[in-house]
């Protein structure tokens, strides 16, 4: 399977996401945002977390227009596998590719810390290879993870199955870390082909680092 | 011409910035207020002199990049 890691001027995980798609034997290739075209032939591609542009204006505003976000577009309409992560979801809502907003954590301060979340549907590429309703236990770190959609979305997204992470302790009982409604911590877009998340999956491939389960989320688009 | 863009974030939309100053306000003895929310003021100069044509621009300008339209409202005026 072949990779994009899009990077931008103050992106800081793309080295992260790089390093556990080789360890899962993927071919990955940094696409730096200036450029117009993504590699030939890929499969997925990762807006990866950080601080694009330095978040000036609101999270991920300005991202949009780097010209290899026409590209990515354009991939994500042709039913192409884009996943963001942390800022990368933020892009996502931004760009619209993904419905919702995103806005400061409730309690306005930065939470970085791992955190339980539960599988709410499992029925879909990136996560395949969880079940849904399991708990598992991975990073957060963010400031504006605070989630929100209009009741009438938020109805549409339940409907079709595109709530796919929430927040929760280890028992799986719900604990908000940012205010989002619905405690949502990653959805999907109604094709489901574009998945945006705000814990990172990437910080999580190796107990040596705390925990692997990230490393099933990101397992679910290799063939 | 200089441009003045009010972005402020919707009615019912819940301003986590704004609950967080309410409450330092009232820490602080401010018991009057009744309710915070906090904004963002843009300042543009724009070239020309058509002020029909700038407030056009600069509404076009919000609905791109300056606002996030899904949880945001904007108001423009010319200084």
């Amino acid at each position: 399977m072949k990779v994009a890691v899009v990077v931008f001027p103050g992106t800081n995980c793309e080295v992260d996401t790089k390093h556990a798609y080789e360890t899962l034997g993927q071919e990955v290739e940094l696409v730096w945002h200036k450029e117009e075209r993504l590699p030939q032939e890929v499969d997925l591609v990762v807006l990866p977390g950080g601080f694009s542009y330095g978040d000036y204006l609101r999270s991920a505003a300005i991202a949009k227009f780097s010209p290899i976000m026409k590209e990515v577009q354009s991939h994500a309409k042709k039913g192409g596998y884009v996943l963001g992560i942390c800022n990368g979801f933020q892009m996502l809502l931004e760009m619209g590719l993904l419905p919702g907003a995103m806005k400061r954590n409730a309690n306005v301060h930065f939470v970085s810390k791992y955190h339980h979340l539960k599988v709410e549907n499992s029925t879909n590429q990136f996560l395949r290879h969880l079940t849904s309703g399991q708990i598992i236990n991975i990073p957060i770190a963010h400031g504006e993870g605070n989630y929100f959609i209009d009741e009438a979305g938020l109805t549409s997204l339940r409907a079709n199955n595109q709530i796919l992470l929430t927040y929760c302790d280890a028992q799986g009982n719900p604990q908000n870390p940012n205010g989002s409604v619905a405690n949502i911590a990653g959805i999907c877009n109604e094709a489901k082909n574009v998945f945006g998340l705000m814990p990172h999956p990437e910080r999580a491939i190796e107990a040596l680092l705390g925990s692997k389960d990230g490393r099933a989320m990101l397992e679910g688009f290799v063939a | 011409m200089k441009v003045i863009v009010n972005v402020q974030l919707k009615n019912g939309v819940l301003d986590p910035q704004g609950k967080a100053v309410h409450h330092a306000l009232g820490s602080l003895g401010f018991n009057s207020v009744n309710d915070v929310r906090i904004g963002k003021q843009i300042l543009l100069d724009v070239a020309g002199t058509d002020a029909e044509a700038a407030k056009e621009e600069v509404t076009k300008m919000c609905e791109e990049l300056l606002a996030n339209t899904v949880i945001e409202d904007y108001t423009i005026e010319l200084a």
